[in-house]
């Protein structure tokens, strides 16, 4: 049989898009049953790599090889009938419709309803996900979204899964079961190709990787043998900075204070948040843990101001009650925010950086005046962003959907950070942000604390919180856990406490 | 009021319901998939005009159906290379769709003008269809069947089918069905060559049943009625059923009041009605939040196949 030749061989693969060469001449393979990691940087040409293994795009040139034959995946159907399956990091899903409708979608072949939801559970089981198939995408946390896409690829019973990005919203627990379920998966014959910037993750889980930069393949390495530092460095082609935590004296006064928060859950399969309270000082980073869909986007609505809260007081900044204002009110008084999701909430998509900046800098750094725009102002101090904070942009006039991920979310964090405000409440500040972008976010983060700000970080990226906080809670179903210091606290008690999701929140605590 | 005037006003209203009923189950299917063809009305005349003058020609009234139906078909298809492949603006070019109807409608319709056709009606026997109760059960047009049919069997096509699933998909996310794999410009042709389909079946409807002499201008803006009425819907077939009879009933009001002897209104209010009713619809859906409108999320944006 073909047991010498590769599940996946690339060769040669180039593709070109206007004004960029996203892949140049790539070659490389995945052998059956083996775990191969993709690692490189935003814009460094994996997502478009694996859209041509997935048949999504056409490569203009080279050849891939599947078994050892050649093969012309035509579309994501082709490749799913070869046994490719794929979990897309931009999900590919529909939200107005419920899961089991989403998974029937990527399905190639008709099942009734009744013996579709059979298969989904037994996976389901199988694999120690939770998931509700009946509801709908729209009600979902980022975490359980990845779910619907994981399933989806698993019932194809793929001889090659390509994950992208797939451990960003989990709990330490559910990623160990996830990276158990991989290693069955592998033992079973099934080749992973795993796209993770969390190069812990690649060392613990990968037998082998490859290196892209600049759209070309710049090494090949054993995961295992090498430190996280060296694979980093091989990816952004540099020394990686690493993030300095500076050594503080006393905390400083209290500067933002939340006293028994409550908000509605927001739509109807949102999480209400209850008696949430907590304080941060001055230079303190407070960090909110927790597994996604648990009060998450209800916290950000109601600290940014997006939601207002149900009394004045329950929110106060420096003393002052805010509880009532709205966002645009709290930016003035210094309170900043940044959403989880970059693109339409973070950022408008199709206006250019500088009309974003005016969005939310335009009190602050006086970018609009007796309603006119100052549009110097806002060109210079979109400059000033792009160039403090590294962003890769044509200009200060390139749409924000131009950007990559990583970009975007340095562009948004250096438009709120540069208002030097009091108070930043940010969500997932690295989501889906690779390694170099992410060590420079969470040191504009630290900097930024170091001049006295108060910050509070919401993250499901505990990792992320440990490195930067001095405080972390965790939220659960709409409640905050009492406050921990870092340092006097483990990942698993923290683990813990992020208990599990909807309905079923003690089956997770026990994978550990 | 006398059962008499009743029966009357039932029969009446179902006849005003089934022509909007009818196009507007084309354009939920249309919208479903994404796309926004303003060009109802315009369809609806060239629909009209060729199966009222081949129904004249040849005396048969379902090849002057098939006639309207492939007529409108061909010009729902002008819109669809126009918009799909060559992705034009859909909102401008759905509105110049319906100037092209009207003009070709008329530009054709000259010599027949004032000219008539049987009526397409019931094919139940004189004693079912014309009996004095049971007329409103036996005494339709064969259309009005098929839209009753229509509504049940897009329903479920939406609801459970395969392919309404895909439909729906292409919709909801077009670039997310492009990388699971579906052929999104080509389910978007199919639902807009089926939009054009059912408002032939609506012309048809106006010129052979309702009105079966052609004047210009026939189907005098009920293609609007028809559009706003997918929204009121909330682009659910069922509710669009509901509501196609709800329309029915205002449209036909003023014919209502004048029999019934009330002149407490003026005539030209009621006349502007479903108009009115039209604006207010669409203000109480609005209003109730963005979450229940259900409109389809890429509705009206045109699909590009990159990265």
């Amino acid at each position: 049989m073909s047991e010498q030749a590769a599940r996946l061989e690339l060769s040669g693969i180039t593709k070109a898009f206007p004004g960029v060469l996203a892949n140049d001449h790539v070659s490389f393979a995945v052998q059956p049953g083996e775990i191969h990691a993709l690692l490189g940087e935003n814009g460094a040409g994996k997502s478009t790599l694996v859209k041509m293994i997935y048949g999504v795009l056409k490569p203009d040139a080279g050849e891939i090889r599947w078994d050892g034959q050649t093969v012309h995946t035509e579309n994501p159907k082709a490749a799913r009938a070869l046994g490719i399956g794929m979990v897309f990091q931009h999900f590919s899903l529909f939200e107005a419709m419920t899961v089991l409708e989403n998974i029937a979608l990527g399905m190639d072949t008709a099942l009734t309803r009744q013996a579709l939801e059979n298969r989904v559970r037994e996976v389901l089981d199988t694999y120690g996900l939770i998931l509700d198939p009946h509801r709908h995408v729209h009600t979902l946390s980022v975490g359980e979204r990845q779910r619907i896409e994981i399933v989806r690829a698993l019932l194809q019973e793929p001889r090659l899964l390509i994950m992208d990005e797939p451990t960003s919203v989990l709990t330490p627990q559910e990623v160990d079961k996830l990276f158990e379920t991989l290693r069955q998966l592998a033992q079973e014959g099934c080749s992973i190709l795993y796209i993770s910037h969390k190069l812990h993750e690649i060392q613990a889980l990968c037998d082998t990787a490859t290196i892209l930069r600049g759209g070309k393949v710049v090494g090949d390495c054993d995961p295992k043998v090498e430190t996280a530092k060296s694979m980093a460095e091989m990816m952004i082609g540099a020394n990686l900075k690493s993030v300095e935590k500076k050594e503080r004296g006393a905390a400083g006064p209290v500067r933002f204070a939340v006293k028994d928060l409550a908000a509605p859950a927001d739509g109807p399969f949102g999480t209400a948040l209850q008696h949430i309270s907590f304080e941060v000082h001055a230079g303190e980073i407070f960090g909110i843990a927790g597994v996604a869909g648990n009060g998450q986007n209800e916290l950000l609505e109601a600290l940014a101001g997006e939601v207002t809260a149900g009394g004045t007081n329950m929110v106060s900044l420096d003393g002052e009650p805010i509880g009532n204002d709205l966002t645009g009110a709290r930016r003035a008084k210094g309170l900043c925010s940044v959403p989880e999701e970059r693109n339409g909430h973070g950022a408008v998509p199709d206006f250019s950086l500088a009309a974003n900046t005016v969005l939310t800098a335009r009190q602050r750094m006086g970018l609009v005046s007796s309603g006119f725009i100052h549009f110097g102002a806002s060109t210079e101090f979109a400059d000033k962003v792009i160039q403090d904070f590294n962003v890769k942009a044509t200009g200060s006039e390139a749409a924000a959907s131009s950007l990559s991920g990583g970009n975007l979310q340095k562009f948004i964090m250096g438009r709120e950070i540069l208002q030097k405000p009091d108070v930043l409440v940010v969500s997932q500040p690295t989501w889906g942000v690779d390694a170099g972008a992410a060590a420079a976010i969470h040191q504009a983060l630290l900097d930024l604390a170091a001049e006295g700000s108060a910050l509070v970080v919401i993250s499901q990226d505990l990792d992320e919180l440990l490195a930067i906080c001095d405080e972390i809670a965790v939220i659960n179903e709409g409640h905050l856990s009492r406050t921990l210091r870092v340092g006097e606290v483990s990942i698993d008690e923290i683990g813990l406490l992020m208990g599990g999701i909807h309905g079923a929140p003690k089956e997770v605590s026990h994978a550990a | 009021m006398s059962p008499e005037i009743l029966i009357a006003i039932i029969m009446t209203v179902i006849g005003a319901s089934t022509p909007i009923l009818i196009a507007a189950l084309g354009e939920l299917v249309v919208e479903k998939s994404g796309v926004l063809n303003l060009g109802i009305e315009g369809m609806m005349l060239v629909g009209a005009i060729a199966a009222f003058a081949v129904t004249l020609t040849t005396g048969s009234h379902w090849l002057g159906v098939i006639a309207g139906i492939v007529a409108a078909m061909a010009a729902s298809m002008i819109f669809a290379v126009l918009t799909l492949s060559l992705m034009s603006n859909q909102v401008a070019t759905g509105l110049a769709l319906t100037i092209f109807g009207i003009g070709l409608s008329s530009l054709i319709g000259e010599g027949y003008v004032g000219k008539t056709v049987p009526v397409f009606g019931s094919f139940f026997p004189a004693g079912l269809a014309e009996h004095p109760v049971l007329k409103l059960i036996f005494g339709h047009s064969p259309l009005v069947y098929v839209s009753v049919a229509l509504t049940i069997a897009i329903a479920w096509f939406l609801k459970h089918s395969r392919a309404g699933l895909i439909l729906r998909a292409v919709g909801e996310s077009d670039h997310a069905a492009h990388s699971i794999g579906y052929p999104v410009i080509r389910v978007r042709y199919m639902a807009v060559a089926f939009g054009g389909a059912l408002a032939g079946v609506a012309g048809a409807y106006f010129s052979l049943v309702l009105v079966p002499l052609w004047t210009e201008g026939l189907t005098a803006g009920r293609g609007w009625i028809a559009l706003a009425l997918v929204v009121f819907s909330s682009w659910k077939p069922w509710r669009l059923f509901l509501g196609a009879y709800l329309f029915g009933l205002v449209m036909t009001m003023e014919l209502h009041f004048k029999a019934a002897g009330v002149t407490l209104v003026a005539s030209e209010f009621l006349a502007a009605l479903p108009y009115l009713a039209t604006i207010a619809v669409l203000a109480i859906i609005s209003w109730r939040g963005q979450e229940k409108v259900n409109a389809p999320a890429c509705l009206g944006k045109p699909f590009r196949e990159t990265t």
